[in-house]
């Protein structure tokens, strides 16, 4: 589903505050893998995540997703196979817009933005039935403007929002980063759930050691632009949680 | 009394401006000061066209595109170039009037016995309410214009440009695209100002447009403290108070000016008005904070 063929990536090529944050990295991700990556700050976890979703564009190599050379398409063109959380919730949805305008752009991630008027009744009722699935009491409340709601609220709407429309991948970049721990294992089991559920292709970055032993069926510990270990699926199920902590120590 | 009628008068043709501007400081988060060059070019193209005896209509729509296109170009000069949206709609203004010197051929042109709007359509016999009636019909087709394009899918995603860059071009939207169709759409709305106010004064000048952006910022400034004030989070209200902005902004001015202010301090008397409108939330605020 998702395929890095050698991708480097050099900010500041040449100059003398010259990073080289993505070394000569090859991966290989199957449809409904579930890949959590681990790796120290600076480690290249979030460029990685970037140049998959083409908020940035390669140095060199290609990236392929669903068999499609996509390393020349900005971020807004891979949005037909990409939904993305954020670790900023601000970043994922706009504060000003109500909910229900939120989630109407959610809709139409991989279609045009027409000029009908599609935030109607029907559609209304359509999000209030999917909001109401996560308790959070959020579904009466679709008037009201994104900013008005916590952090945590936000990002569960944001995973929400990531499946109104058609999504083969999701990416997560440290989706709860800015999070109480309550807040956080919400926000962490709802994204399970959407996995499973849509059967989706899914990256998580994480610093939180607890969730990458918990979820996902791959594992990737990163370091200076590169894998430095990948545990597939038999293998993950053997590391505990401990070892997983030595890697940082 | 006719005075303030004019300055009603005025308001109203002014909504232009005011709905512009909001579009591209509120709604697109841009300051934009093409709104200068791209009123005093709608006023110029009106007096060209009306002069050659072209009709209204024709007329109209080469305003609305020369607005347009205007501000389209401050837009790709701000995206594509990637420079700032002060200076962009600078080098655009600075440049229309060269522009708009050119296409008028003199720095004014009087419109005399040619086609107006004001005197299409005869509703009552006192032209002032004349004016007035057709005005406000003109007013809430621009309003419902607008706010018809902000409720559309496509106008979501135009508000949440200015909103969340990041989250609207993970939605995909192409956002440089979009801020170009916004400025277009902005400066197509001032040019149209100056086509109404060219017909209503019954000339263009190569200088209307000096200073006229302070209008826009006035009336979108007054328009949201009173939407701040009524806690207003429509569409629609927030249009019609950015429209009340721009009437009560040329009624303070006339006030001002009936008080028997030298109207050489008028531009003076504007500026020092906007700086009330903007400091006066921020003063009792700071006074609510002691």
């Amino acid at each position: 589903m998702i395929k890095l063929n050698n991708v480097t990536k050099v900010f500041n090529k040449g100059q003398a505050n010259e990073v080289r944050a993505i070394e000569e990295l090859s991966l290989n991700i199957s449809p409904e893998e579930y890949v959590v990556i681990v790796g120290a700050n600076g480690s290249g976890k979030s460029t990685l995540l970037n140049l998959i979703a083409g908020s940035i564009r390669p140095t060199s190599g290609d990236v392929v997703l669903d068999g499609q050379t996509v390393t020349r398409l900005a971020d807004y063109e891979r949005s037909r196979w990409i939904a993305r959380v954020f670790q900023n919730p601000l970043s994922g949805t706009a504060p000003y817009l109500s909910i229900l305008d939120n989630f109407r752009l959610a809709a139409l991630r991989t279609q045009r933005k027409g000029f009908g008027i599609g935030a109607t009744a029907a559609f209304k009722k359509q999000v209030q039935e999917k909001v109401a699935t996560l308790g959070m009491e959020l579904e009466n409340k679709l008037e009201q403007p994104m900013g008005t709601l916590s952090g945590g609220q936000r990002q569960a709407l944001t995973l929400l929002m990531s499946v109104m429309d058609e999504c083969r991948i999701l990416l997560l970049d440290e989706p709860t980063a800015a999070l109480d721990p309550r807040s956080a294992n919400l926000v962490m089991e709802a994204a399970n759930q959407l996995i499973n559920n849509f059967k989706l292709t899914a990256i998580l970055i994480t610093h939180n050691l607890k969730d990458a032993h918990t979820y996902g069926n791959r594992l990737i510990q990163m370091g200076e632009g590169r894998i430095l270990q990948d545990f597939a699926t038999v293998n993950k199920l053997k590391l505990t949680q401990n070892k997983i902590f030595e890697w940082f120590s | 009394m006719d005075f303030y009628v004019t300055a009603l008068l005025q308001g109203l043709c002014f909504a232009g401006i005011a709905l512009g501007i909001y579009i591209s400081m509120k709604i697109f988060n841009i300051p934009d000061i093409t709104t200068d060059g791209s009123y005093a070019l709608g006023g110029i193209v009106t007096g060209v066209m009306l002069t050659h005896g072209y009709p209204l209509s024709i007329s109209l729509v080469a305003v609305l595109l020369a607005g347009a296109l205007a501000g389209a170009l401050t837009g790709i000069i701000h995206t594509w170039l990637k420079i700032n949206a002060l200076l962009a709609g600078i080098l655009v203004m600075t440049a229309l009037y060269s522009m708009n010197l050119t296409i008028a051929g003199r720095s004014n042109l009087p419109l005399i016995n040619t086609a107006s709007m004001f005197s299409v359509f005869g509703f009552t016999a006192d032209p002032n309410m004349n004016n007035l009636i057709l005005l406000l019909l003109i007013v809430a087709i621009i309003i419902g214009f607008v706010g018809y394009l902000l409720k559309t899918d496509f106008g979501i995603a135009m508000r949440a440009t200015g909103n969340s860059e990041t989250m609207i071009r993970a939605l995909g939207v192409n956002t440089n695209r979009m801020k170009i169709i916004g400025l277009a759409l902005a400066n197509a709305l001032t040019a149209f100002s100056g086509f109404l106010i060219t017909q209503l004064q019954g000339f263009a000048d190569i200088n209307m447009g000096i200073g006229i952006v302070i209008i826009g910022l006035g009336s979108v400034i007054i328009g949201e403290t009173l939407i701040n004030w009524f806690k207003l989070t429509s569409v629609w209200g927030s249009l019609l108070l950015v429209l009340a902005g721009a009437v009560v902004f040329q009624m303070v001015l006339a006030v001002t000016l009936a008080l028997g202010i030298n109207a050489n301090m008028l531009k003076l008397v504007t500026a020092i008005i906007v700086l009330l409108i903007v400091s006066l939330p921020r003063l009792a605020l700071l006074r609510s904070n002691d």
